[in-house]
């Protein structure tokens, strides 16, 4: 039987998860954009106005969607979880506000300016509202970050009235929780759109197309890339040591590990087994690193999850899967951004990396998804860890009502995301516009 | 809950955030329901398209921070307001999704059934969320089913009643109104006559449904009370029929943006005429009003609200002085020469 708990929650993961397939690029996109426009005012080569303009059209097709996608979530809220609403509001709520007070505005308004402003403003004060757009998308990331960390990992409150008060508002804005989602999930978000940007470069160059053009593209792309993908093997393991502090079901269920164990390894190869509460298969440990890479130490103890009961254990096989995976992909990366590197001032010599490189576009999406689904389905049962159960967060409303919204969502998103992809496909393949076309900014022009 | 200032304030920039958002998202939403009645060619749809296009999404963003401002001041309220009024709200919000990538999307495909498809979705993606909004908000003012736990008693089709269905049509007709003014403004020849004719005669009909509505108001809602009470908030409903009133005056002298200014004027004080009779509630209870929400009894604790007051009152004149700004910058007509660029919609 479909109740409102399980419907809510199916809802909220593709209202989040679709969401998150347009947020990443607009959070990465918008800076290197803005870096192609401050390269073209400082140097003049025409070559970044294209740049700018060519990764700004792509970067305008995916913002909407981010953009539409994105009130939906606001709003999820009150209509799915409003007891949560109540119970927490004086704290997430309040971070929610100054997000859209601080960012979404800044965001949205100088959008318009940089699509529009071509013709009226001077070529600094548009790159600087590309840059505007870029600051103000990062910081919206950390708010709502700050606050999906105080889920997390609740900080600065006390009970008071039937809910959680805010007692200490500094303890919330600096909660290493919210603070390491968001270092982790900003350079995730960089590594997509140095990929995005590295993919699309290599397709043309593979056909010798704007050979000049994609090449400079390429460059900048290859060593920003690099700089995150490494920075995101170091952050992410930071990132799992908070996890083991403030969640041990999380990190057990994330390493399938069911027995509490002193100086516990590390199963390179692991086959959860949840109905029996074991591993099928685990294979070629490495001693004590579990316990070296949750606590710094090669002799702590790791709780397993047989320490909980049942009800208050996440789903294992999802975590597991998704953190296993997640984590190969972030070493893969990590490669592969070394290999473009080596090859940034001559890719045309690398046949074999231009043709794996438009594949490895979608392969930081799925990493970003996935790591969501590690720090969402990880927290289970929780919504707020150890303060409120999800399942006594839903709104008092009916499962028909929530049914039919989440038919119309998948029917809705599937379909303008399918458009939206299409788009992409299509600038991204006709590349840049050719020079004479151009309307550069007015003072240049005149 | 003990009471403070707080609650006061937040009352205010609550009922603020919505007015602003109605006037400014009102043009965007009239201008999407003008679009298949005023429109003769695909190069009069651009201009209607380009008219909105450096706005709409700023505007959008007040929607956000209302209902980000309600979440985080009024916690209860926002709970309430947005559950019990589950499958409004959903439809506001995919009708808005969809006018979105109408904007985005409609440009960039040449074929007359690709923008065909976009216009649609802005005509709906316009019309749904004016007569939504204007049916949610009546409700409030006449107040929802709600029990003391602030559960929705009455299905959705009771919103739909004469009162809500009044306040819809009132919101339909007032950004309408709005959107032809703003028109007026943004374009030239065949198409500003007709957006100005179109403004005249609507604004008869918008004329009409004020006046029903501030007698119906009367009948259905208590919100008068509070102007009797406190006679000073009567330049409130003066505010808003004198903007009414000066429209056609200004439109007749072809002073536009003082007739859109007027539009606008009398947008923020007929939400703010509302939102004052509501005073101290934000969702009256129809069935006891010991269970209306208020301000005091679903604010958020008196440190949340200092922090956020603090927050507000910062960053809400820089929104407003840069947004004034970009109005400026974009303040010319949507030129022929504009629609050759490959930026415009
Ligand atoms: C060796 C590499 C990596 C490690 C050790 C790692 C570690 C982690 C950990 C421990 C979490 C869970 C945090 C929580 O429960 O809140 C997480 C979440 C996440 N990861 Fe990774 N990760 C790695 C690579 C990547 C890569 C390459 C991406 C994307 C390109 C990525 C994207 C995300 C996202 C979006 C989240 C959810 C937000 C968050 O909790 O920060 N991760 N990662």
């Amino acid at each position: 039987m479909l109740d409102v708990v399980l419907l809510s929650r199916l809802q909220f993961a593709v209202a989040s998860l679709f969401h998150f397939l347009f947020v990443p690029l607009t959070l990465g996109l918008s800076i290197l954009t803005a870096i192609f426009e401050t390269l073209y005012v400082k140097t003049g080569d025409e070559d970044y106005l294209r740049a700018a303009k060519f990764w700004g059209k792509l970067f305008l097709i995916n913002f909407a969607l981010g953009v539409v996608t994105g009130i939906t979530l606001e709003f999820q809220f009150g209509t799915n979880w409003s007891k949560y609403s109540m119970y927490v509001g004086d704290i997430f709520g309040s971070l929610l506000a100054i997000e859209a007070t601080l960012a979404f505005f800044l965001e949205s308004t100088f959008i318009a300016v940089w699509h529009f402003g071509w013709n009226r403003l001077s070529p600094k004060l548009h790159a600087l509202s590309i840059w505007l757009v870029a600051i103000a998308s990062n910081i919206s990331a950390l708010w709502i970050l700050l606050a999906n960390g105080w889920m997390q990992h609740p900080v600065g409150y006390t009970i008071r009235n039937g809910r959680a008060e805010l007692t200490n508002f500094l303890e919330v804005v600096t909660n290493p929780f919210g603070w390491m989602e968001f270092m982790h999930t900003v350079s995730g978000a960089y590594i997509l759109a140095g990929f995005f940007v590295l993919g699309i470069s290599a397709w043309h160059l593979r056909r010798k197309r704007e050979v000049t053009f994609f090449k400079k593209c390429f460059k900048v792309a290859a060593v920003w890339t690099l700089v995150f993908a490494l920075f995101e093997v170091f952050n992410g393991h930071l990132h799992g040591s908070e996890v083991a502090k403030a969640q041990p079901t999380k990190l057990a269920a994330m390493e399938s590990l069911w027995e509490t164990k002193q100086g516990a390894p590390m199963y390179l190869l692991v086959i959860p087994d949840e109905e029996h509460e074991r591993n099928k298969l685990e294979l070629f440990p490495i001693p004590g690193m579990l316990s070296l890479l949750a606590y710094h130490d090669p002799g702590a103890t790791v709780k397993g999850l047989k320490e909980w009961p049942e009800e208050e254990r996440p789903p294992v096989a999802l975590t597991f899967w998704s953190f296993r995976l997640m984590v190969g992909l972030g070493f893969l990366f990590a490669a592969l951004s070394l290999w473009v590197f080596w090859k940034r001032n001559n890719p045309e010599e690398a046949p074999w990396l231009l043709r794996i490189l438009p594949w490895v576009i979608p392969l930081p999406y799925l990493a970003c998804e996935l790591g969501w689904m590690v720090a969402e389905v990880g927290r289970q049962p929780w919504i707020v860890y150890g303060l409120m159960k999800t399942s006594k967060a839903v709104s008092p409303i009916a499962p028909a009502q929530v049914g039919i919204s989440l038919l119309a969502f998948i029917l809705v998103y599937t379909l303008l995301g399918l458009v939206d992809f299409y788009l992409l496909f299509k600038f991204a393949r006709k590349g840049p516009s050719a020079k004479k076309t151009l309307a550069a900014p007015s003072s240049i022009n005149a | 809950m003990e009471q403070n200032i707080f609650q006061i304030i937040w009352f205010i920039l609550w009922g603020v955030l919505w007015a602003v958002y109605f006037t400014l998202d009102g043009f965007d939403f009239g201008l999407g329901m003008l679009l298949p009645f005023i429109a003769k060619n695909d190069v009069d749809r651009r201009v209607i398209y380009n008219a909105a296009g450096p706005f709409w999404d700023g505007n959008e963003v007040w929607l956000i921070t209302a209902g980000g401002a309600t979440f985080a001041a009024f916690p209860k309220t926002y709970a309430v307001m947005f559950s019990a009024l589950y499958t409004p709200l959903l439809l506001i919000l995919f009708a808005l999704i969809l006018r979105g990538v109408a904007f985005e999307f409609r440009a960039k495909e040449e074929s007359p059934v690709w923008k065909g498809i976009w216009d649609l979705c802005l005509v709906v993606g316009s019309f749904l969320p004016a007569l939504l909004f204007g049916v949610a908000f009546a409700n409030f003012f006449q107040g929802l089913p709600i029990d003391w736990q602030g559960i929705m008693h009455g299905n959705t089709l009771s919103l739909l009643n004469p009162y809500g269905l009044l306040g819809g049509l009132l919101f339909v007709m007032m950004f309408i109104v709005h959107g032809a003014l703003w028109l007026t403004i943004k374009s030239n020849g065949a198409l500003k006559r007709r957006a100005k004719k179109v403004a005249e005669s609507f604004w008869v009909i918008e004329m009409l449904l004020v006046i029903i509505f501030l007698v119906a108001t009367g009948f259905f809602t208590d919100l008068w009370v509070n102007f009797f009470r406190y006679k000073w908030l009567l330049i409130i409903p003066a505010l808003a029929l004198l903007g009414f009133v000066a429209i056609p005056g200004f439109l007749a002298y072809g002073s536009y943006w003082k007739a859109w200014f007027s539009s606008a004027l009398a947008i923020l004080m007929t939400t703010a005429f509302g939102v004052a009779g509501l005073f101290p509630r934000l969702i009256p209870s129809s069935l006891n009003p010991d269970w209306s929400l208020t301000i005091y009894n679903s604010s958020s604790s008196p440190l949340t609200l200092k922090i956020m007051t603090a927050v507000a009152l910062i960053f809400v004149p820089i929104v407003i002085l840069y947004q004034c700004w970009t109005y400026k910058t974009f303040s010319e007509k949507v030129k022929p020469e504009f629609l050759e660029t490959e930026e415009a919609y």
